[in-house]
């Protein structure tokens, strides 16, 4: 009983400590003050102010640009991670170790090494940065989690009912449409989410192939802005904002796995 | 039809996205501005002392972070995968929760806390920052082994007369060592090259390796930063050789979170 409760406590602890850096921001979203900290009372000004635009117009732009971004390189890295891991799944096994290896690098690669390998590649092919770098260099390290969500489906698959179909007369396009399609879609709904998240997340590999353009991304906006000291306020309510909306996936992304593996 | 070759396009993006500029980074390393082969650039890292010490700085706060997040993390996932503490799923989300908030705001947002409480800006601030950054990537791989873990072990060995410390260090321990060992990297890899973190948790005093890296490439060193970015890709390959095994098992299951 007491071991029970001192356990409990090391966990409330350690999650107390995680989460003060969060809840601080979020409290302090409710408060006009320009310098983190100052209490004066509350309201909303700030969450008004961030959705009225005009002053905060690059933060707006920034806001647009990276759902566009995640929306473009989720979509691509979801239709080209799916076909690819059929077609993995149906390599013999050199060539699927080969696949599966190369598959793993981007995960395994710290983001760093990613963001100047692509940014070498983009200057020496004489490549301008700028929005479409930046969508393929998301894709690049987007897809592999795809790729990684879908195969697990393929594999519990039966591979006779994709023969069955074949032999009751369905074209091969149907038998993928109406049999793998259904089957490996809850992996591709779970891949294109990752990648949606991990594309709104990315820092160093955006930083690195962004340009110097003036195309500015929440991260790279929110770097600029706290290398010039301040910290924009509105800051305050969107990250409150960013946090609660990743609560939420989060919770969907997880109850869709429970689900899975009940069935 | 032959569906293996669906694999054909994702294997042509790879050469170009992944395994080409990958190769460019040993090719600038290896080469100076006109194209010549030279050992120049890692010379120059040699002779550097700045460089060099950023970069065993860097190696110096990854361990120590790397360290606490274990001596913090091994309890909690313990105590997250043993049925007897009744903890729920949901605390086990809560501790990976943090990982998907964008770093810099988690970044900022420590920066805020210890404005908040008056603390100053430096060292400890950073550590703390990238414990807090990281924590979670040390409890899951740990969480993960020790609830595949089979408990008849850990009650044959009672049963056999082991007391609790015996139990831990003959059994648990050894058991639990992939999730370690796969923690260990996970906090150390992207703890030696973070860049942009330490500036703002120390208030720019304190440059890690990372930096180092990207001021050379905004700056328009190529070769150099691509001799840099390499010793850090040999750095953390070495790091990796211990876990390849570990996250082919986790694959497996194919597990979001």
């Amino acid at each position: 009983m007491m071991t029970r409760i001192m356990a409990k406590g090391y966990l409330w602890f350690l999650l107390a400590l995680l989460y003060s850096p969060i809840l601080i921001i979020m409290i302090f979203s409710f408060t006009e003050a320009k310098v983190l900290g100052n209490w004066t009372g509350f309201s909303f000004k700030l969450y008004s102010s961030l959705f009225s635009g005009g002053m905060h117009h690059s933060l707006i732009n920034a806001i647009w640009n990276t759902f566009a971004i995640a929306l473009i390189a989720a979509s691509v890295s979801t239709a080209l991670g799916s076909i690819a891991a059929i077609g993995i799944y149906n390599l013999r096994s050199r060539a699927r170790g080969v696949m599966n290896f190369t598959n793993n690098i981007p995960i395994m690669n710290p983001d760093i090494i990613t963001g100047v390998s692509l940014f070498l590649l983009f200057v020496s092919f004489g490549i301008s940065q700028g929005f479409t770098t930046v969508v393929l260099a998301h894709i690049a390290f987007c897809t592999p989690y795809v790729v990684l969500s879908v195969t697990p489906r393929l594999k519990k698959m039966n591979p006779n009912i994709y023969e069955a179909a074949l032999d009751l007369g369905a074209t091969p396009f149907q038998a993928l449409r109406k049999v793998i399609l259904p089957e490996i879609l809850p992996g591709m709904i779970s891949g294109f989410i990752l990648a949606f998240t991990l594309s709104i997340d990315d820092f160093a590999v955006t930083i690195f192939t962004i340009g110097n353009e003036g195309l500015e991304t929440l991260s790279t906006y929110i770097y600029a802005d706290a290398r010039k000291g301040g910290l924009t306020p509105e800051l305050r309510p969107l990250s409150t904002i960013i946090f609660v909306t990743v609560l939420v996936l989060l919770i969907v992304i997880n109850k869709r796995a429970e689900k899975q593996k009940k069935e | 039809m032959r569906r293996r070759n669906w694999s054909i396009p994702y294997a042509l993006f790879l050469l170009v996205f992944v395994v080409i500029p990958l190769l460019l980074i040993v090719w600038y390393a290896f080469t100076d501005e006109e194209g010549a082969l030279t050992l120049s650039n890692f010379r120059k890292f040699m002779m550097h002392p700045e460089a060099m010490n950023t970069f065993i700085y860097s190696i110096g706060i990854a361990i120590i972070t790397t360290l606490v997040c274990l001596v913090l993390g091994y309890p909690a996932a313990y105590i997250l995968s043993q049925k007897q503490f009744k903890t729920s799923k949901t605390m086990v989300v809560l501790f990976i929760l943090p990982m998907w908030v964008n770093i810099l705001i988690r970044t900022l947002a420590t920066v805020a806390l210890f404005d908040f409480l008056k603390l100053p800006l430096g060292e400890g601030a950073l550590i703390f920052g990238m414990v807090y950054n990281f924590l979670p990537f040390m409890i899951y791989p740990i969480y993960n082994t020790l609830q595949k873990m089979d408990q008849n072990l850990i009650e044959a060995a009672q049963d056999l007369g082991a007391n609790p410390v015996k139990v831990f260090g003959k059994v648990i321990l050894p058991l639990s060592m992939p999730g370690i060992v796969s923690g260990i990297v996970m906090v150390f890899m992207p703890t030696v090259s973070t860049f942009a973190i330490a500036e703002l948790l120390t208030m720019n005093n304190i440059k890690l390796f990372g930096t180092t890296v990207q001021e050379n490439i905004y700056n328009g060193m190529w070769n150099y930063g691509a001799a840099l970015s390499l010793i850090m890709l040999l750095l953390i390959g070495i790091m990796s050789l211990f876990t390849n095994e570990e996250d082919s098992a986790q694959n497996e299951s194919g597990g979001v979170i």
